[in-house]
């Protein structure tokens, strides 16, 4: 063993990492995307994390970033572990990010407390915690468009409705499939809370984290009790397999239901069975709309994504799509608010807490019907948007309903409980000091 | 030629059994101590929170599972529930008794996961080698399920997770958003340094040499007087006490919060694959391991971008990151072949050439 050669390997080593730390320039705005294309949830991660960048590189190449100034992306490999999402983030901390945006619940809870400290807007969209919907509490934290609590209630909503009545579901039985973690239990009071309201029966079926793709014991179970509706609170491999075993078990798939979490790809597992399969989403799928169209052209074709060509436009992709637009519309408005052209953190929280889509700003992003209007403000960072049922038709997912309102009351009383408890947990919790801007 | 042992003379049985006989490890030791203080001063946060903290936070639980593992011999899988408890005992404490200081509670919580460790330690008399890895791979998944399934252990939290409360040492918060990375390296240093000490005192003592004799051959050594019983479970309940404090410092000094999927069985691997490439049985091949299993990927993920831009290739992040894998596996695969007694081996082997420069003899 030569320890010579050894030694120097390493010292040269060392040398070469200490003197390249990339440089950004001063005239960009930097905003750095945490993504998961390794790892075990590499499988949906890949499609986010394309969806996300090829936005905000697309708005670079088109516009020349937003209002003039370049966006500085850079990507940083979180494989979905805490650990390596916390590395991330204190890499590029110094480098001015105006907003993080973790893809982990894990990651996000503890980047929240740091949030107010390092004056990094955190964009949790639709995960992490859901209390954090509260801005007079969480002024940095920003989840929308919807809670867990509110996808609960509007797949409880649809189910009633389809049954004829909230009322009708009286005697009825939901199974409850979820991941045995706090993403999972989340819901679980306010559907207790709605079974006692309406007088239907719930089952849980938990599903721990490990067993992800061995769900056998748990829809033997499903098989036994023949609960009326199935809801899912999945995640990664976790849906797959559900839909397949709900396939093999011979459980009736109009009467499966899920949250906004499973990809095309979950639901073909299923195979032809898998056909009637019902999950909430709030954006369209396809690639047919202006601005999707320009990814492809000023984007995918020039061969500065990743993605391969027919990943644009899938579920999602355009989640990851979704993601960048409210990146992008906190920027843009961040500057429409301070008159600067380069924003820090502390100015797009401001802007994150003025956004304003609604029909005719999505026209004029070339996202026309892309999705329902949203707006934040000060004391609500999530905006409790409808979102609405889609079905899988054994090739595509087709959307079959209207926007379903969430129940705002029971939401309500869940959140307030939720951002109380956790205050009160945290004594020396910061009040908020970030002055509210006018709703202009 | 500056590190020889000539002429250093011991007169007493005390200086010939001391630690560091020779004058330039006693003044080494000190230097790096040195050197690891000045460093909360001149490096920056993302060197003090991202690098150093955690690869402190990764030897305190590879030195407690080396404890067990490398000194009493018995293999373990169970270090990161190990560790867990000890980081929801904190928890409890802090936020049950929040005037006492967090210090106490972080040393105090190591005893609640002493007791854990030293309860699942107990099938260890019948049992060895891979067959009590497998008990106490039951300890793992039992705790860990406790962590997910008893919401009281969380304060009846409803995001399911630890959170870290604003908590000072001398008016200076340490624990919190808050806190810098300056004061919060700090205090794990000192903690590391202070029970590192306690550790090298303990395996360099009575108890130390009685682990040994239990690793090396059971049977002889009951017959030359020692327990086991005895022994082993000592060797859990230390071993898991070093673990619980390093959960504990892991959640409120490192992450500032964390799920109970920070405690599963893959934390276990780490600290395991940490010991077998740091050196069975050795307390600096503890730091040696945390320092090639966390440090390396951290360093390749910056040396390989800019070792690939002067040639115009630009890489992306997950190409980094699959790279970073094989590359450290490789490496892993190479340490071992090359020395198969980990890095505390080649460290020996360069102190006992140092000594005898520029003579080959």
């Amino acid at each position: 063993m030569s320890f010579r050669k050894l030694s120097l390997g390493l010292a040269v080593a060392t040398l070469v990492g200490g003197a390249a730390l990339p440089a950004f320039a001063q005239d960009s705005v930097y905003v750095p995307l945490f993504t998961y294309r390794t790892g075990p949830f590499a499988g949906s991660g890949i499609y986010i994390a394309d969806g996300m960048h090829d936005y905000l590189q697309m708005l670079n190449e088109r516009d020349g970033g937003i209002g003039g100034v370049k966006l500085a992306l850079e990507e940083c490999e979180t494989g979905y572990d805490t650990k390596k999402g916390v590395e991330c983030y204190e890499s590029v901390k110094g480098k001015n990010p105006v907003v993080v945006n973790p893809w982990s619940t894990g990651i996000t809870l503890p980047l929240i407390p740091r949030a107010s400290v390092d004056k990094i807007p955190i964009l949790s969209m639709a995960y992490g915690l859901s209390a954090s919907a509260r801005g007079d509490i969480f002024p940095w934290i920003f989840n929308p468009p919807a809670t867990y609590w509110d996808g609960m209630s509007m797949i409880v909503k649809y189910i009633g409705e389809k049954e004829g009545g909230l009322e009708k579901l009286k005697g009825k039985t939901i199974g409850f499939l979820h991941l045995d973690a706090a993403f999972g239990k989340e819901p679980i009071p306010l559907l207790n809370e709605l079974a006692k309201t309406y007088g239907f029966e719930v089952k849980l079926y938990p599903v721990a984290a490990q067993d992800m793709q061995n769900q056998s014991s748990q829809w033997l179970s499903v098989r036994r009790d023949r609960p009326d509706y199935m809801i899912m609170w999945g995640w990664g491999s976790m849906n797959g397999a559900a839909v397949k075993e709900a396939v093999r078990s011979g459980y009736p798939m109009d009467k499966f239901y899920s949250v906004w979490w499973p990809s095309e790809d979950d639901a073909r597992a299923g195979g032809a069975g898998a056909k009637g399969f019902k999950m909430l989403n709030w954006h369209s799928v396809g690639a047919d709309l202006p601005a999707l169209k320009d990814i492809q052209k000023h984007v995918v074709d020039k061969g500065l994504s990743k993605a391969p060509k027919d990943s644009v436009g899938t579920l999602l992709y355009n989640r990851g799509v979704y993601n960048s637009l409210l990146i992008a519309e906190a920027i843009a408005t961040a500057q429409k608010l301070t008159g600067k052209k380069v924003v820090t953190g502390e100015d797009v929280r401001r802007g994150m807490e003025n956004i304003k889509l609604d029909p005719a700003r999505l026209k004029e992003l070339g996202l026309e019907g892309f999705t329902g209007g949203m707006e934040l403000t000060c004391s609500d960072h999530n905006s409790h948007s409808p979102a609405f049922m889609q079905e899988w038709d054994g090739t595509k997912w087709v959307k079959i309903s209207e926007p379903i309102q969430p129940m705002t009351e029971q939401v309500r009383a869940q959140l307030d409980a939720a951002a109380k408890d956790y205050a009160e947990k945290n004594p020396g919790w910061p009040k908020r000091t970030e002055a509210c801007d006018k709703a202009s | 030629m500056f590190y020889r042992e000539a002429g250093q003379y011991k007169s007493n049985y005390k200086a010939d059994m001391a630690i560091f006989p020779l004058r330039e490890d006693k003044i080494g030791i000190g230097v790096i101590i040195l050197a690891a203080y000045s460093l909360a001063f001149l490096g920056d946060s993302f060197l003090l929170q991202a690098v150093m903290i955690p690869f402190l936070v990764f030897s305190l639980a590879a030195i407690g599972l080396n404890i067990l593992t490398g000194y009493a011999g018995l293999l373990s899988l169970g270090t990161g529930a190990f560790m867990g408890v000890g980081a929801y005992a904190c928890y409890k404490l802090m936020t049950a008794f929040p005037d006492v200081n967090v210090i106490v509670w972080i040393f105090v919580s190591g005893f609640f996961s002493a007791a854990i460790g030293a309860l699942f330690g107990l099938p260890s008399l019948r049992i060895k080698g891979f067959y009590l890895a497998v008990a106490t791979l039951a300890a793992q998944f039992f705790l860990q399920w406790c962590f997910i399934r008893i919401p009281w252990l969380v304060n009846y939290n409803v995001s399911g997770a630890l959170d870290a409360p604003l908590r000072t040492l001398f008016g200076v918060p340490i624990i919190g958003a808050t806190a810098t990375p300056q004061t919060r390296y700090l205090v794990v240093l000192t903690i590391v340094v202070v029970l590192t000490w306690l550790a090298s005192n303990l395996v360099h003592g009575r108890i130390g040499r009685a682990w040994i004799a239990i690793r090396d051959m059971d049977l002889a050594a009951e017959l030359m007087g020692i327990r086991p019983l005895q022994t082993k479970l000592l060797a859990f309940a230390v071993s898991s006490y070093y673990c619980g404090v390093a959960g504990a410092l892991l959640v409120f000094l490192w992450y500032g919060g964390a799920e109970y999927d920070v405690f599963n069985i893959n934390q276990s691997f780490f600290i395991l694959f940490m010991v077998i490439i740091g050196g069975l049985g050795s307390l600096i091949g503890s730091f040696f391991g945390a320092a090639l299993i966390f440090i390396m990927p951290i360093v390749l993920g910056i040396v390989l971008p800019a070792m690939f831009s002067p040639f115009g290739i630009s890489v992306g992040s997950d190409t980094i990151e699959h790279l970073r894998f094989m590359i450290v596996g490789a490496l892993i695969i190479f340490f071992l072949i090359v020395e198969p007694h980990g890095l505390a081996r080649l460290w020996q082997i360069g102190k006992q050439k140092l000594l005898v420069w520029p003579f080959p003899y």
